[in-house]
């Protein structure tokens, strides 16, 4: 039962919303998949370092910057300035590297990989064939002449299981494959790009990430080219006690465009199970990136018993003029999530939006946000978060807003605001502003259920209630987030739709 | 758990350079202040309270020497009816002061009431800066309780006829003041207090403010103008019920100034506001750290902050609104603005919100920007010089906190003196 039973909601909440809360923390993703498994030994050394990488096959550059980072990861120390508490991670005490016995020997194709594995993609609603597509999406194609095709790179535990559309893609110059294939086809873009937009040295999570990463996605789409297709990565933890550590390299060259999906689930266990990743865009002149993510871990049960740990470390530079990123986020899982989403706005005239829904439930604890750093002239950023508390749950919106000496007349927007079910949660507010010159505006703000006067007296001047005007106007607590969503994840928004914004506190 | 050894040593310096005063109902409460410091160690730059202001010199050995500024202006607040009480680089000064009787109030200097064995000041002095350590230390203003060398303690019984005014005046170039005042404000009990001058090179004031049900403080602060102090200031208020704290805070100039603000509600339907009016020119860091703490019933709390800065000059705010779990219907309220006149001047902003009740208002906004050239653009056309239009819309910008000043004839010689300054300037 969700503890949101037991919580009155204060007059005011809209009562759809909170059922729409206690629907989408209803884990539906719990159930495991029985296969056998192969190990890496528990615990993190450098030999551990060593034998990812040569179950990889990687070549010695790749193996040494592993063991650079795993060498600067043992001098640090966890973070701990976040508003989230869990107990002392044992970091010796994970799997680090987990696959499938059936990927021993790499499939050449789709068609020889393990039914059970497809078969899980599938009960998740991620059919691995090229002829089906995307579940959520039905009507889509009714809506367009060509069928939609969405390309997916499926992760399970420490390995990719395969990648969808790939010979389609490579047609149109697009490079999709995983990123331990990529490093051992494509090593001159993993050489150049790989650790630039987050160093190996970063932070806690993500040298960690650096060091013992075993797989994720890479993306490369040339000049002037426009991806043909949605490309999506969905992460699956399904092994016990193992971490995931997927890393993800996203690179848009000059004039292109690629909109990125990322989904992921894990098993329902008693335990709690660390996930850092690292995802690094890359984004050069004229480009535009969109990240959607509608991250759906294992959030633990009621009494915060499980879950999954989530510390992940994403970033995008926008290295050329008008280079344009947009993350959006639908938080819903995790029973520890540490995530900030940023950007960085180096060349001129580039942009940088965020868009973040965030809903903690039960013992959840959500620390998350974005950093916007203005480097760049005539740079732009928007910034829309929502958090939703209920249960005993505690969310955090931390976020930093830097306008450099540099970054003349830039603009920053920034608007984030959160409601809380019950009076046993928490919702918190965390903003940084540095503004360091005197062309650039920045505003931020967290309000009431501030509601428009003059879009509110255009409706009642058109003889609409007041009731009703208040309902028009603030018609979605989350739309401005959803708007936001691609189509894939249509089913999720249709969940959340129904979430207002009357009755937040700030 | 042992502090990094940079703290330490520079800890240790500094508390070797002073000597606690011994004896009477104070120690007690100075010694343990002298263990809170022992414990958290004076701030440094990896403080995270400390991100964006450098407490270097506040804390350092020697003092920075700040020349003492000369001005044929009147001071603030003279041209009003008032009990002044004058320190003099942060020694009271008998024959400058007034005579410390009032009806409604009793005044004494801390300085003859440590002696005493028996003092009503015991139950407050170094409690409510003790409160205020958590959740965010505050070891200025522990290390202020352990070596004060002098202040004031105020009992407020009644409704005083006039204001009292704590001059602080600027004599040696290099003189370290450390000043803590105690007030209380009984049931029903009203009063005004005014504050100004410079006070020293280095100034250190904490003051702790304990209103009962139903009492009423106003504080009125200006800080001085064209001064080289470095000053770290903490204020701590503890409301009762149905009790109001209203605080403006005026500062023009001077090279480091830290004001901090803890305020708790523990009576329910109490109200506190919290205002600042800062102009910054050329070498001049100002920084507003805010702390308001909702632990009762439908109380409301506003914070305003405006700052108008250039030639360099760097504004902090740090607000914060905590509101505890079973703190409904709390109305909380943050802003905090910065005007930035030129490209070589900073802005930097924290506002924080930490909620734990979920019936409750609290709403908070920061912006930052240039002047607004339209507004300019309406002035010059009709006839208004660039200097004079830019000093309107300055003022206009700032008016949100004056405005937060009850006392209208004060709000006026406020707004005289800051157009005034500005106009100079031009």
């Amino acid at each position: 039962m969700a503890a949101l039973d037991q919580f009155e909601a204060k007059e005011g909440v809209d009562q759809e919303t909170v059922d729409a809360v206690r629907d989408v923390s209803t884990y539906k993703y719990g159930w495991n998949t029985d296969i056998e498994m192969e190990y890496a030994p528990k615990g993190v050394n450098p030999d551990i370092v060593r034998l990812i990488s040569s179950k990889n096959e990687e070549p010695e550059w790749m193996t040494e910057w592993r063991l650079q980072a795993f060498e600067r990861w043992t001098g640090m120390k966890e973070p701990n300035w976040a508003m989230v508490n869990y107990p002392e991670i044992d970091f010796q005490d994970q799997y680090y590297y987990a696959r499938p016995k059936s990927m021993e020997v790499k499939p050449k194709s789709l068609d020889e990989v393990d039914p059970k594995l497809l078969d899980t993609y599938a009960k998740l609603g991620i059919p691995l064939k090229e002829q089906m597509i995307l579940a959520g999406v039905e009507g889509a194609e009714e809506a367009q002449t060509e069928e939609r095709k969405v390309a997916v790179d499926a992760v399970f535990d420490s390995v990719s299981v395969g990648t969808t559309f790939q010979a389609e893609l490579k047609k149109a110059g697009v490079i999709f494959c995983s990123i331990s294939e990529a490093i051992r086809e494509h090593p001159e873009l993993v050489k150049k790009y790989l650790g630039t937009v987050v160093p190996a040295s970063d932070n806690f999570y993500a040298t960690l990430n650096s060091a013992v990463f075993s797989d994720g996605s890479f993306v490369y789409v040339p000049p002037g080219v426009r991806c043909p297709m949605e490309l999506s990565t969905y992460f699956r933890i399904n092994a016990e006690n193992t971490g995931q550590f997927e890393r993800t390299l996203i690179i848009a060259d000059k004039g292109s465009y690629v909109s990125y999906l990322e989904g992921c689930t894990a098993p329902q266990r008693d335990t709690a199970q660390l996930h850092a990743a690292v995802v690094e865009i890359i984004i050069e002149e004229d480009a535009e990136v969109k990240y959607s993510t509608v991250q759906n871990w294992y959030p633990g049960d009621e009494n915060g018993k499980g879950g999954i740990y989530n510390f992940v470390t994403k970033r995008a530079d926008c290295r050329g003029d008008r280079a344009k990123v947009m993350w959006t986020q639908v938080e819903t899982g995790s029973a520890v999530t540490w995530k900030y989403p940023s950007c960085i706005l180096r060349g001129n005239e580039s942009q940088g939006e965020f868009y973040s829904i965030a809903i903690a439930n039960n013992m959840q604890q959500a620390d998350t946000g974005t950093k916007m750093i203005h480097l760049g002239k005539n740079t732009k950023s928007r910034i829309v978060s929502k958090g939703i508390s209920a249960g005993k749950a505690q969310n955090t919106y931390r976020g930093l807003v830097s306008m450099h000496p540099k970054a003349k007349n830039s603009r920053n927007y920034t608007q984030c605001d959160s409601l809380l079910i019950g009076d046993k949660c928490g919702a918190h507010t965390v903003p940084y502003i540095e503004v360091k010159n005197n062309s650039s505006r920045v505003e931020h703000e967290a309000t009431t259920s501030k509601v428009d006067d003059d879009q509110l007296f255009y409706c009642r001047q058109r003889g609409m209630d007041e009731e009703e005007a208040v309902a028009l106007v603030v018609n979605g607590f989350c739309k401005d987030v959803l708007q936001a969503l691609p189509m894939e994840f249509a089913m999720e928004a249709q969940q959340l739709v129904a979430i207002s914004l009357e009755g937040s506190v700030g | 758990m042992a502090l990094p050894e940079l703290k330490q040593t520079t800890t240790e310096a500094r508390l070797a350079s002073v000597t606690l005063p011994e004896g009477g109902c104070l120690e007690p409460a100075r010694r343990a202040a002298l263990s809170r410091v022992q414990g958290m160690g004076l701030p440094d730059r990896r403080d995270e309270y400390w991100k964006y202001t450098r407490p270097d010199t506040l804390i350092s050995v020697d003092v920075t020497k700040a020349a003492v500024f000369e001005t044929d202006e009147t001071p603030a607040f003279s041209e009003f009816d008032r009990l002044q009480i004058v320190f003099v680089d942060g020694v009271f000064d008998a024959e400058a002061s007034d005579d410390l009787s009032l009806e409604g109030v009793s005044i004494e200097r801390l300085a003859d009431v440590q002696g005493k064995d028996i003092h009503w000041v015991k139950d407050l002095y170094g409690v409510l800066e003790a409160r205020g350590q958590t959740p965010v230390e505050r070891p200025l203003a522990a290390f202020n309780t352990a070596f004060a060398t002098d202040g004031v303690v105020i009992h407020v019984t009644g409704t005083p006829s006039k204001p009292i005014n704590l001059t602080y005046r600027h004599a040696n170039d290099s003189s370290d003041a450390i000043l803590h005042h105690v007030i209380k404000v009984d049931s029903g009990a009203e009063a005004t207090i005014l504050e100004n001058g410079p006070a020293a090179a280095r100034f250190n004031k904490v003051m702790e403010i304990d209103i009962a049900d139903k009492g009423t403080l106003h504080l009125l602060r200006a800080q001085g103008r064209d001064h080289e102090r470095r000053a770290a200031t903490h204020l701590f208020a503890h409301l009762g019920e149905e009790s109001a704290f209203k605080s403006f805070t005026l500062t023009v100039n001077g090279v480091l100034t830290r004001n901090e603000a803890v305020v708790e509600f523990t009576g329910d339907n109490a109200m506190a506001h919290v205002a600042g009016a800062c102009v910054g020119d050329g070498d001049f860091h100002h920084d507003d750290t805010v702390f308001i703490t909702h632990d009762a019933v439908n109380c409301e709390s506003r914070q305003v902050f405006k700052k108008v800065l250039r030639n360099g000059a760097t504004g902090v705010f740090q607000g914060k609104i905590l509101v505890k779990e079973g703190a409904q219907k709390t109305d909380g309220y943050q802003i905090s603005q910065s005007l930035l006149l030129d490209d070589d001047s900073q802005f930097l902003a924290k506002p924080e919100l930490e909620i734990y009740a979920d019936d409750v208002a609290c709403s908070h906004g920061s912006t930052s920007g240039a002047i607004d050239e339209d507004g300019l653009f309406y002035l010059r056309s009709r006839g208004v010089p660039i200097g004079e239009a830019t000093d309107l819309m300055t003022l206009a910008f700032l008016a949100e906190a004056v405005e937060e000043i009850d006392d209208s004839e004060i709000a006026a010689s406020i707004n005289d003196r800051l157009y005034g300054w500005l106009a100079r300037r031009r």
